[in-house]
């Protein structure tokens, strides 16, 4: 079975490198600001203790205010899991940092996000519209659409 | 040391094997094979059958419907459970689905279509010879069903391909989809070929 670990121990760790990349911490999960969300993936997968080598998936939801990415991770060396989550304001263009480079899994969640709720993600190989067309008007899983 | 034994068997072995199956065979194929059909009588191979050219080629058209595979979401179940032992619809010379559009006269929209997959249904519609039929499965396939309203799904299907009929069913039982089937038969057999014969 695989062990979630507690968020405030990892949480701990990240903040010994990164003062700054945490803004919230509760039981389940941890959220780190946008602008550190690369180093901090780098960080939980290359750190041996931790080793989160498998990207389980990405989500998106719309809270109107702001959109927030859930990424769940597992390690499949340790057999233990968390869930961290960041947060991006502004709706006309929305930018965050792609973690393609850190797991291949992320390539066509990346892509479904950016078809579906028009988040742009920088450092994408081949960021480009999934299941609709290209040249489809709006993103149809806002909450705003229609 | 022992050398291990890797083979089963020996060459000489298969060889007599071989060569013991040459010559049962050769055995008992010393005389040719009767033509099957040797028993009819020369009075009866002469008989001669008189139809009307629509009848013939109606009859022959609709016992023979041979669906494509192109069955893009869940009605596909309901078909495969027609298709299959329990209600058999070879029964009515339909069994066969055609991987290539190119042999299939039947189209069964089995499912919800996206207007991302609706070019590639049309390609196939396309790419059968004719003539050719189309059977609207589902409530997805008449009008889109639950999903009508959405932007991503068409509309019924006969906004893209002419569609024959329609047999309604969130799934439909496969029962509705044979005598949707059947329906389909009737309609084939009340048609017209149209051949021009150039006057004598």
């Amino acid at each position: 079975m695989t062990v979630s670990l507690s968020a405030w121990d990892v949480a701990n760790q990240i903040k010994e490198q990164f003062p700054d990349a945490v803004s919230e911490i509760n039981d389940q999960a941890i959220l780190v600001r946008s602008e550190s969300l690369f180093e901090v993936a780098q960080y939980l997968k290359n750190r041996p203790e931790l080793n989160f080598d498998y990207l389980n998936y990405i989500s998106a939801v719309d809270y109107f205010d702001y959109f927030e990415l859930v990424y769940q991770l597992i390690s499949i060396n340790h057999n233990h899991s968390l869930i961290l989550k960041t947060r991006c304001y502004g709706r006309d263009n929305p930018t965050l940092p792609s973690l393609v480079s850190l797991w291949r899994g992320a390539d066509f969640q990346e892509r479904e996000i950016y078809d579906l709720i028009g988040i742009t993600f920088k450092g994408h190989p081949n960021l480009k519209r999934i299941v609709l067309w290209d040249g489809f008007q709006g993103h149809p899983l806002r909450k705003d659409y229609l | 040391m022992e050398v291990v034994q890797r083979y089963i068997y020996s060459d000489t072995e298969l060889d007599r094997t071989e060569s013991e199956a040459i010559e049962a065979l050769k055995e008992n194929s010393q005389q040719p094979i009767p033509d099957p059909d040797r028993w009819l009588d020369e009075e009866l191979e002469r008989n001669i059958l008189l139809t009307s050219l629509d009848t013939i080629l109606d009859w022959a058209r609709r016992s023979s419907l041979w669906p494509a595979i192109c069955f893009p979401a869940c009605c596909a179940f309901e078909l495969i459970a027609a298709n299959a032992s329990r209600f058999d619809l070879s029964r009515f010379g339909m069994e066969i689905l055609r991987a290539s559009p190119r042999q299939a006269d039947l189209m069964i929209t089995a499912g919800t279509l996206t207007w991302k997959m609706a070019p590639q249904v049309k390609r196939i519609y396309d790419q059968m010879a004719e003539p050719k039929w189309v059977i609207a499965m589902g409530a997805c396939g008449i009008s889109g069903g639950i999903f009508r309203s959405s932007y991503n799904v068409v509309p019924g299907y006969n906004r893209i391909v002419p569609v024959d009929v329609y047999v309604p069913g969130c799934p439909p039982r496969p029962e509705a989809l044979i005598h949707g089937i059947r329906m389909l038969q009737n309609k084939i057999a009340k048609e017209h070929t149209n051949i021009k014969l150039s006057p004598l």
